[in-house]
């Protein structure tokens, strides 16, 4: 317990290598974490946090690069954490996202940390959050999140931030298609990267129709997406970025009645709702499958002497205090 | 959370040599091998490497030289990683290094060196029997 303590104290005191151990332990599944997360707490709730999200190749990386560098202008310190996915075959992972920011690894103001999605049982997403606590409790003024904008998974992540941003570049028509079955809704900002390519326009009216077609929503009060053009690669609208999402904090901030928008109650509410589901499948997987019930239960099915829904109540019921009828 | 440890690794291009070709091809193979690889990009400076293999908590840093200037760049990421307390992290690397360069980096601290020609599979195995998640 002391040295659990040792460890929340050393996090809060901004300490880079106990800070790169801890995200290495909560990536890693070790339970004792548990009890530093609970430590830091307190300690969290002053960050801001950014989501950036869309597909492979738009710029998310280089837009964060910039962004951090203007945040470092304002005397900001910045947190970046870089989502890359884990091969499924292999289970190893290339985390390149850092080659566009690397220009900031000298900078005691800003930490960059890859993450690999690894096998997740959904729980990329907790593992996400408690390494976004360790930097905020490090004291890091602006937390800034980069997913590649595929799954469900990655959704969840980018929904964890304050502020999203969905970037998307010209030319992929089809793309805003597959971004509208699912994370359009999740966009505060959207960003149109590479904006100097021929049908930057277009893709401005594409999104404009999109985000229009919610005029009920915004009557009642709810944030209006900004489309913002830029090329990251050029510093440009840049800043613009930067003031929308000032804006859109002022927003929460107004509309929660001045409340920390990290504690209202619907971010709480999802928070542990997905914390609970985290932990029951882990307590319960992990017993069963320790047991041998997991196995025998699968041999049991394929030998036909059960169904799989009564296997299923067999194993999971007596676990959270129920008996199977 | 997932469960157990996974090897991370920092594949990290020093100085001034702008061929990385190699290096990508060590960064998909250690990929296949199952390690979570984190690369640097080009022109690093050993500050940069070490400063960015701690940010990542890597087990391993492999540096890639083509350019002639291994026996200053990698000696000096060893002498930083213990400045800065982080001896733990395994230093190798790989390129081009004549033969007679070899026990000088080696009593320098880097613990192999790879030259062309050596398999793929040959230098995973290595890190899998040497490299263990600290």
């Amino acid at each position: 317990m002391e040295a659990m303590k040792k460890i929340a104290e050393k996090v809060v005191a901004g300490d880079i290598r106990t800070v790169a151990r801890l995200i290495r332990d909560i990536d890693d599944g070790i339970p004792e974490v548990r009890e530093i997360l609970k430590a830091l707490y307190p300690y969290t709730g002053r960050a801001y946090v950014i989501g950036i999200t869309g597909a492979p190749g738009v710029g998310k990386s280089t837009l964060v690069d910039q962004m951090v560098n203007r945040l470092r202008k304002k005397e900001k310190t910045v947190g970046v954490l870089a989502v890359d996915p884990t091969s499924p075959f292999s289970g190893g992972a290339i985390l390149g996202d850092r080659v566009r920011m690397q220009r900031h690894s000298m900078d005691q103001g800003v930490f960059i940390r890859s993450l690999a999605t690894r096998g997740h049982f959904g729980g990329l997403t907790q593992s996400t959050r408690s390494s976004i606590d360790v930097l905020d409790a490090m004291g890091k003024d602006y937390i800034l999140v980069e997913t590649v904008g595929v799954g469900q998974d990655e959704v969840d992540v980018v929904k964890t931030a304050h502020t999203t941003l969905i970037m998307v570049i010209p030319g992929m028509g089809d793309d805003i298609q597959a971004i509208k079955a699912g994370i359009l809704e999740v966009g505060d900002v959207f960003v149109i990267n590479k904006a100097d390519r021929e049908g930057t326009d277009k893709t401005v009216s594409d999104l404009r129709l999109m985000i229009d077609m919610d005029q009920e929503k915004y009557r009642n009060g709810a944030w209006k997406p900004p489309i913002v053009k830029a090329q990251a690669v050029f510093d440009q609208g840049v800043e613009e970025i930067l003031d929308e999402i000032q804006k859109h904090r002022d927003f929460l901030t107004a509309s929660l009645g001045g409340l920390d928008v990290r504690r209202n109650q619907e971010k709480v509410r999802q928070e542990l709702t997905d914390m609970v589901k985290n932990r029951l499948i882990e307590e319960v997987l992990t017993q069963i499958t320790e047991t041998g019930e997991f196995e025998k239960a699968v041999q049991d099915i394929v030998g036909g002497d059960i169904d799989p829904y009564t296997a299923c109540d067999n194993l999971v019921l007596p676990k959270v205090g129920m008996s199977p009828e | 959370m997932g469960k157990g440890r996974r090897l991370r690794v920092m594949v990290a291009k020093p100085g001034l040599d702008g061929h990385d070709r190699g290096a990508r091809i060590i960064a998909r193979a250690f990929r296949d091998g199952g390690f979570e690889v984190v690369y640097t990009g080009l022109h690093q400076t050993p500050e940069e490497i070490v400063e960015a293999a701690i940010q990542e908590d890597v087990d391993m840093i492999g540096l890639s030289s083509l350019a002639g200037a291994h026996k200053y760049l990698f000696p000096r990421t060893v002498e930083l990683l213990k400045e800065r307390g982080a001896d733990d992290i395994v230093v190798c690397g790989g390129g081009i290094i004549p033969d007679e360069d070899i026990s000088l980096l080696k009593d320098a601290g880097i613990k192999e060196i790879f030259t062309p020609g050596t398999p793929l599979d040959a230098i995973v195995e290595w890190v899998r029997e040497n490299v263990k998640p600290r």
